[in-house]
């Protein structure tokens, strides 16, 4: 600001143009003079981060190079759109939100260092950041040393909690179980073939299907799992085998690369999904787009959203969504969950009364966000969100139509019992 | 394992997975060729061999959309012309990076693994750049999806066909222009002898220049065909990267020969084991036994017998 060119502007003089410039957007948003509405600094920030008068600082921390950046650019998106339009709500406890972007590159050692980078030298509020588990395994010491605050968005494996982390997107069991409930009852499933790709998340994801399957769904069992190892692109073998084998549901977790191949290769053998029953929990509306609608049409995914959802919020959240990043941008799960993470910040800090990282840790449990895009979230005591299960079919336009829901909020379990 | 099916079933699933095995022999062929050809004939290790098959995936994807909005009635046959241009495309621009950058390494081929890597980084942030992050999806005419109907449980994919088909088309291609056109024995007459070829009035510098554009066209029409059964996106190269490598190594560098023996052992034995045992798996056995038959024969299956 003018730093550097007033160097002789001290402090008094400079902190009464900082208020007034704060005041300036809020009283042409409020109407009415703002100053009452904007608590102390040093009263909402007693531990040093960048909270001024007027702004307060969060980082974004997300691969935009790198093979993950096919993934984490619809994060970015989300979490650009929601940090604007809060802005354009007036900010958060009068404080407009300034954001510092740095790159994590696909490579977990650079998340590391960059999370430390935003932690220690820019002081950031929060971190809206990370995609895959490893690059969350990696960041996480750094912001329970540094005292951070993390918001996740991705679906994951879970078997994890941090005090320092808020996680968005689902658990393992609410993206599993209900899902399985369903294609039991609905289509009358008794055989599994699970399938998925060679890392943490497919395995423990299948582990806790498996149990399921055999232990809580009468007289159902799993034919088949198989893994095969990230960015593989042949499946025809395996095609063959699920062939011989008929299961009623093939259960899939395939990622990136190979989930192109892999459905392709589907199609190309005669598997028709309109007769198979496939139920997977890996492709989202952004995944359609590289995969092709007409070569996945058919197929069942089990999400917490679908960017066809027909409720108020979504229907101002979509064209949000692609006034800002292009008509013909996809809006999958994760985006969505990652939108989620600024506001259930702002909402968390105005419960709170204060940008503090141990007082945000308390006040999360119980902070509800009205206006998700999926409908309604809350956050639960152990820091994951309840949310409603899915189920959506796909279609050669490339867009789920929403099939089931589960009528109540599934309860987050991270580390469930029976399932280890 | 067997003991629940019929024998019709065991019949079909064995002929499928007999088609399988050659449909994953041809795709191995068909982008460790272009590799082979660069390698083989002019001892340069390119990195970027992945990047140039993108580079054709990518050019097939812009012919698909162009097609579909100019000229919608040629849509069943853009297919043939996409390879064309891909085929062009990654040619040419193997023919620029042999004149700006590769030409002035031959003296230093382990220098060249490093240029060429970066040049495989530089370009996998271009098409980030160009078509963004995101994977695109390449829509195919209608008659190359979906699968044959041999008999009531044999179905054959078609783009597998298809796959099979083109490799044996540019092998022969390939063969025919190395071992029976007079530029094809100028080829050869580098690789022996560079000096000497120089001396008998071979253009040295011309036959470099050309023969990495062939081997970056074939991996461009590669790419352009794997389209139809992988995925298109800035760093997908890197999924044919490692096996690539893989089958000119094991095959004997030098040796076209040597390039199509190993594709056919490593794919047999990925899509059998693969088949009795999980994906991952037959991965690792396929790794241990070419590890294992390298170091008994470093020079790999096929080697051209050189007198040292």
């Amino acid at each position: 600001m003018s730093d550097e060119t007033k160097p002789g502007l001290k402090s008094p003089l400079r902190r009464k143009l900082l208020m007034g410039m704060a005041a300036l957007p809020a009283v042409s948003m409020l109407g009415r003079p703002a100053f009452a509405e904007v608590p102390a600094t040093s009263a909402v920030n007693t531990t040093g981060l960048a909270v001024t008068d007027s702004e307060v600082t969060v980082g974004i921390l997300h691969s935009v190079t790198g093979t993950m950046a096919i993934s984490e650019t619809g994060s970015v998106e989300a979490e650009k759109l929601a940090i604007e339009q809060i802005n354009a709500a007036g900010g958060v406890l009068g404080r407009k939100i300034k954001f510092i972007q740095e790159d994590g590159a696909s490579d977990w050692p650079t998340f590391a260092e960059k999370a430390k980078k935003l932690l220690v030298n820019d002081k950031c509020a929060a971190v809206m950041g990370c995609w895959t588990s490893a690059s969350r395994k990696a960041v996480l010491p750094v912001f329970e040393q540094y005292n951070g605050m993390l918001y996740y968005p991705t679906f994951y494996e879970g078997l994890e909690q941090s005090k320092n982390v808020i996680y968005t997107g689902q658990e393992a069991t609410q993206q599993i179980i209900a899902g399985l409930d369903w294609v039991n009852k609905t289509k009358g499933a008794k055989s599994f073939y699970l399938l998925g790709s060679d890392y943490i998340w497919p395995r423990t994801s299948n582990k806790i299907a498996r149990k399921h399957i055999e232990n809580h769904l009468q007289g159902c069992k799993v034919v088949g799992e198989e893994y095969f190892p990230l960015g593989s692109t042949q499946f025809n073998s395996v095609i063959n085998k699920i062939k011989l084998t008929k299961p009623d549901v093939i259960y899939a977790i395939i990622v990136g690369g190979s989930n192109v191949a892999f459905y392709k290769q589907l199609k190309a053998a005669g598997i028709d999904l309109s007769k198979q029953t496939l139920l997977t929990i890996s492709v989202t509306e952004d995944e359609i787009d590289g995969i092709g609608g007409e070569n996945i049409a058919g197929a069942y995914a089990c999400m917490k959203y679908f960017q066809s959802l027909d409720n108020p919020n979504n229907k101002a959240f979509v064209p949000a969504f692609k006034k800002m990043w292009g008509e013909k941008t996809v809006i999958g799960d994760v985006t969505q969950a990652a939108y989620l993470g600024p506001w259930l910040w702002k909402l968390t800090v105005e419960k709170a009364g204060s940008f503090d990282i141990d007082k945000i840790a308390a006040a999360s449990p119980g902070v509800e966000f009205k206006g998700a895009p999926e409908g309604y979230v809350r956050i639960h005591e152990n820091h994951h969100l309840w949310s409603k299960t899915r189920v959506g079919r796909a279609k050669a336009d490339g867009q789920y139509e929403l099939i089931y829901e589960t009528a109540d909020l599934v309860e987050p379990d991270p580390f469930p019992k029976g399932y280890q | 394992m067997f003991g629940d099916y019929s024998i019709s079933d065991l019949g079909a699933i064995l002929a499928m997975q007999g088609f399988a095995g050659l449909i994953l022999f041809s795709v191995y062929v068909l982008m460790a060729l272009g590799l082979a050809i660069i390698f083989g004939q002019m001892g340069v290790i390119n990195m970027a061999h992945g990047e140039f098959m993108i580079l054709g995936a990518y050019v097939t994807w812009m012919t698909s959309n162009a097609v579909q909005h100019v000229a919608p009635w040629l849509f069943p046959g853009y297919f043939f012309i996409a390879m064309i241009l891909a085929f062009i495309t990654s040619g040419a621009l193997g023919m620029l990076v042999e004149w700006a950058l590769i030409r002035h390494l031959y003296k230093r081929p382990l220098d060249t693994l490093l240029a060429t890597w970066g040049l495989s980084l530089i370009l996998q942030q271009a098409y980030r750049s160009i078509f963004g992050a995101r994977e695109v999806g390449v829509e195919l005419p209608e008659w190359m999806m979906g699968s044959w109907q041999a008999t009531d449980s044999i179905q054959i994919p078609i783009n597998g066909m298809f796959v099979m088909a083109l490799t044996i088309l540019i092998t022969t291609v390939v063969f025919y222009i190395l071992f029976w056109s007079s530029w094809g024995k100028q080829v050869r007459a580098v690789v022996q002898n560079r000096v000497m070829a120089g001396a008998v009035g071979i253009n040295t510098e011309k036959v470099d220049r050309y023969t990495f554009g062939l081997g970056c066209g074939i991996a461009g029409i590669a790419g352009s065909a794997f389209t139809m059964i992988g995925s298109t996106g800035p760093t997908a190269g890197q999924l044919y990267i490692v096996d690539t490598f893989l089958v000119v190594v094991f095959g004997g560098a030098a040796s076209l020969f040597g390039t199509i023996a190993s594709a056919f052992s490593i794919s047999q034995t990925q899509s059998t084991l693969e088949f009795f045992l999980s994906g991952s798996m037959a991965k690792v056995i396929t790794l241990l036994t070419i590890v294992g038959i390298l170091m008994v024969r470093p020079q790999g299956l096929f080697a051209l017998k050189v007198r040292k």
